[in-house]
């Protein structure tokens, strides 16, 4: 009975963290640009594909792998803003938005050309081997996850409250015409937003494509429950985004445990309605 | 005085819209006389039936510029509404579809009561929700949907012993149906109501200091939109006389305020461009089978890119330039 419990609760913090690396990115880019970007769906996929890559193609071992999927994702990120968003004549949300979902048919199109459709397996961090907690076996994949999207929290908490960057992208975020007026460069920090937003979307696609298997549109279901955490949380709010992931993932392997499995994103979405009904910002909204 | 030229144009512009519309029916009905292979007429048909789901989305996204990303689930539900009430439970198909609009608007009612009070995201993320709720049911109540397999055996609909089973007669009757949506469209725009719609749309705050209740303006298109969307399902029912959730998942929805957009929000003719291009750019396109997500794509970000205000009022707007320019060049 408890061990059941604890076994829901671990792979519900195993996927709520996945969702919370993702509705960061989401975030991310809403504080600077004030849009739901896309994109961030596919970058979770490309994470996925270039760690593939980057291991069986060019040979490399796990870490230096990893960062440069990483890295390879928040690249492609800044070239999505800088090509894909920075050019549109609008200021229209509604038509950003949809030019984001325009860029994430295209950049799927070309996952699909260069990886191909087919379903492929991406060996996970350390070798599967089950660790007994107080009775819930538990895959070292899972801790890799916890632990990464940990340290990740971190780095962007020091990079958000300590760099002159990162300071100048929350005064974006909390007033963007007084941020202009004080001189701080648009352009570099919606460049920074979509870099940031890569990396995050590019590790979650690392960490969680072990678990899923991969394939070309692996992130569109993810970076939705990953949009749908950032919602719950409160749009726009960090700990919101982490506090909504881990809701999330919780909500649906406890439903998946104990309701039915066939309908755990239903229980998943029915919930996510009704605390928006209660409180339409959001749990942490302002 | 007036030239005989000036009455004219002043005739013309006075009943452009009469006259657009006549113009559009007399070319429809001639339509099958001149193409009559039922591939062509299948991907027009198809036009029209999106061209309803998108003239609703385009009154509820261009007229209180609120957003839907779940009008799919509308869709779905008037499709699977029919097919269940005609197939499984032996209605007559008429009033089945009658009822399940009824049925869908009440839906609308009980759920857009609490959405609408969302706006922005939270608003595109809880009509997602929605999507998501409503297509995984119809994959998982296999019992009654069929499940991922689909739902097969729909009757034609028809009147007394005269069927719509063939893609000409499906013309007329789906062209008939999305031509009446356009003139009820048309009608209420320019009407009282929807000068306070667009008022709403431009700015809420200003709208209800104007009067206008916006809560249940809000209200009354949402459930507007999604009859129409379930009438339009109700037809795709009829017309294919298979049904299978995928046609009603949540790219469907996206795919649907992707015609909005591109044919430009809060245009009523842009709705008929929007769903035209779109439903015919796979097609054309499928001859690049390899490339199409890809030319799909750009030319999405192309439109959005150049065009932001949709490809009719882009256009439109494109032209009047030109044309003062050469006027004033011609002073």
């Amino acid at each position: 009975m408890f061990q059941d419990l604890l076994q829901y609760t671990f792979s519900g913090m195993t996927s709520g963290a996945i969702y919370a690396l993702i509705a960061l990115g989401f975030c991310v880019v809403n504080n600077t640009m004030g849009i739901v970007n896309f994109v961030q769906v596919d970058f979770v996929t490309l994470g996925g594909m270039l760690m593939f890559s980057c291991l069986f193609s060019a040979g490399l071992p796990v870490v230096p792998g990893l960062l440069l999927a990483v890295a390879g994702v928040a690249v492609v990120a800044m070239i999505v803003e800088r090509l894909g968003l920075r050019p549109a004549r609008s200021d229209n949300h509604l038509v950003l938005i949809f030019l984001t979902v325009g860029i994430s048919i295209i950049l799927r199109g070309i996952i699909k050309l260069i990886w191909g459709k087919n379903r492929m397996a991406l060996p996970p961090l350390t070798p599967d081997q089950p660790i007994n907690i107080m009775g819930a076996s538990v895959l070292p994949q899972a801790l890799w996850i916890l632990l990464l999207t940990v340290i990740a929290i971190a780095l962007l908490t020091w990079f958000f409250y300590r760099t002159s960057l990162g300071l100048s992208m929350r005064a974006v975020a909390s007033n963007p015409t007084a941020a202009a007026v004080v001189g701080i460069p648009a352009g570099r920090v919606r460049l920074t937003s979509y870099a940031i937003a890569g990396a995050l979307g590019g590790l979650a696609g690392v960490l969680v494509t072990p678990i899923t298997t991969l394939n070309y549109d692996v992130g569109v279901l993810l970076g939705l429950k990953g949009f749908a955490a950032a919602i719950l949380g409160g749009f726009g709010s960090f700990p919101g985004a982490i506090f909504g992931g881990l809701g999330l993932g919780l909500l649906e392997s406890l439903s998946a445990g104990y309701v039915s499995s066939a309908y755990k994103d239903v229980v998943a979405f029915v919930v996510l309605l009704l605390v928006l009904f209660v409180r339409p910002k959001g749990l942490l909204g302002k | 005085m007036m030239s005989a030229r000036d009455k004219c144009i002043y005739f013309i512009s006075l009943h452009r819209t009469g006259l657009t519309v006549s113009l559009l029916t007399a070319a429809l009905l001639l339509y099958p006389l001149y193409e009559d292979n039922p591939y062509t007429l299948g991907i027009t048909n198809l036009i029209a039936i999106n061209t309803m789901v998108v003239l609703g989305l385009n009154l509820f996204i261009g007229y209180t510029g609120q957003i839907s990303l779940g009008h799919a689930a509308f869709f779905g539900l008037g499709a699977y509404g029919s097919a269940i009430s005609t197939a499984t439970y032996g209605l007559s198909p008429w009033p089945a579809m009658l009822l399940v609009a009824l049925l869908v608007g009440l839906v609308a009612l009980l759920i857009g009561v609490p959405i609408l009070r969302l706006s922005g995201h939270y608003l595109a993320m809880a009509t997602l929700g929605f999507n998501f709720v409503v297509h995984s049911v119809l994959l998982e109540w296999d019992e009654m949907t069929g499940g991922p397999s689909g739902f097969s055996g729909i009757p034609y609909l028809g009147v007394g012993d005269f069927s719509f089973d063939n893609e000409v007669r499906l013309h007329y009757l789906l062209w008939g149906f999305t031509l009446m949506g356009l003139l009820l469209s048309l009608n209420l725009v320019r009407s009282g109501v929807g000068r306070g719609l667009a008022a709403l749309a431009e700015d809420e705050t200003a709208a209800a200091a104007l009067g206008v209740n916006t809560r249940n303006a809000k209200i009354k298109v949402f459930v507007l939109s999604a009859v129409m969307a379930s009438i339009a399902g109700s037809l795709f029912a009829h017309c294919y006389t298979f049904i299978s959730p995928d046609s009603f998942g949540i790219f469907t929805s996206t795919d649907m305020v992707i015609m909005v957009v591109v044919g430009g929000m809060g245009s009523i003719w842009g709705s008929l461009f929007g769903a035209g291009l779109l439903t015919l750019l796979p097609e054309v396109i499928g001859i690049f089978e390899t490339y199409k997500d890809f030319v799909h794509g750009i030319i999405l970000v192309l439109v959005l890119m150049f065009l932001p205000q949709g490809l009719v009022t882009g256009l439109v707007d494109m032209v009047r330039v030109r044309l003062a320019l050469r006027r004033r060049e011609a002073q």
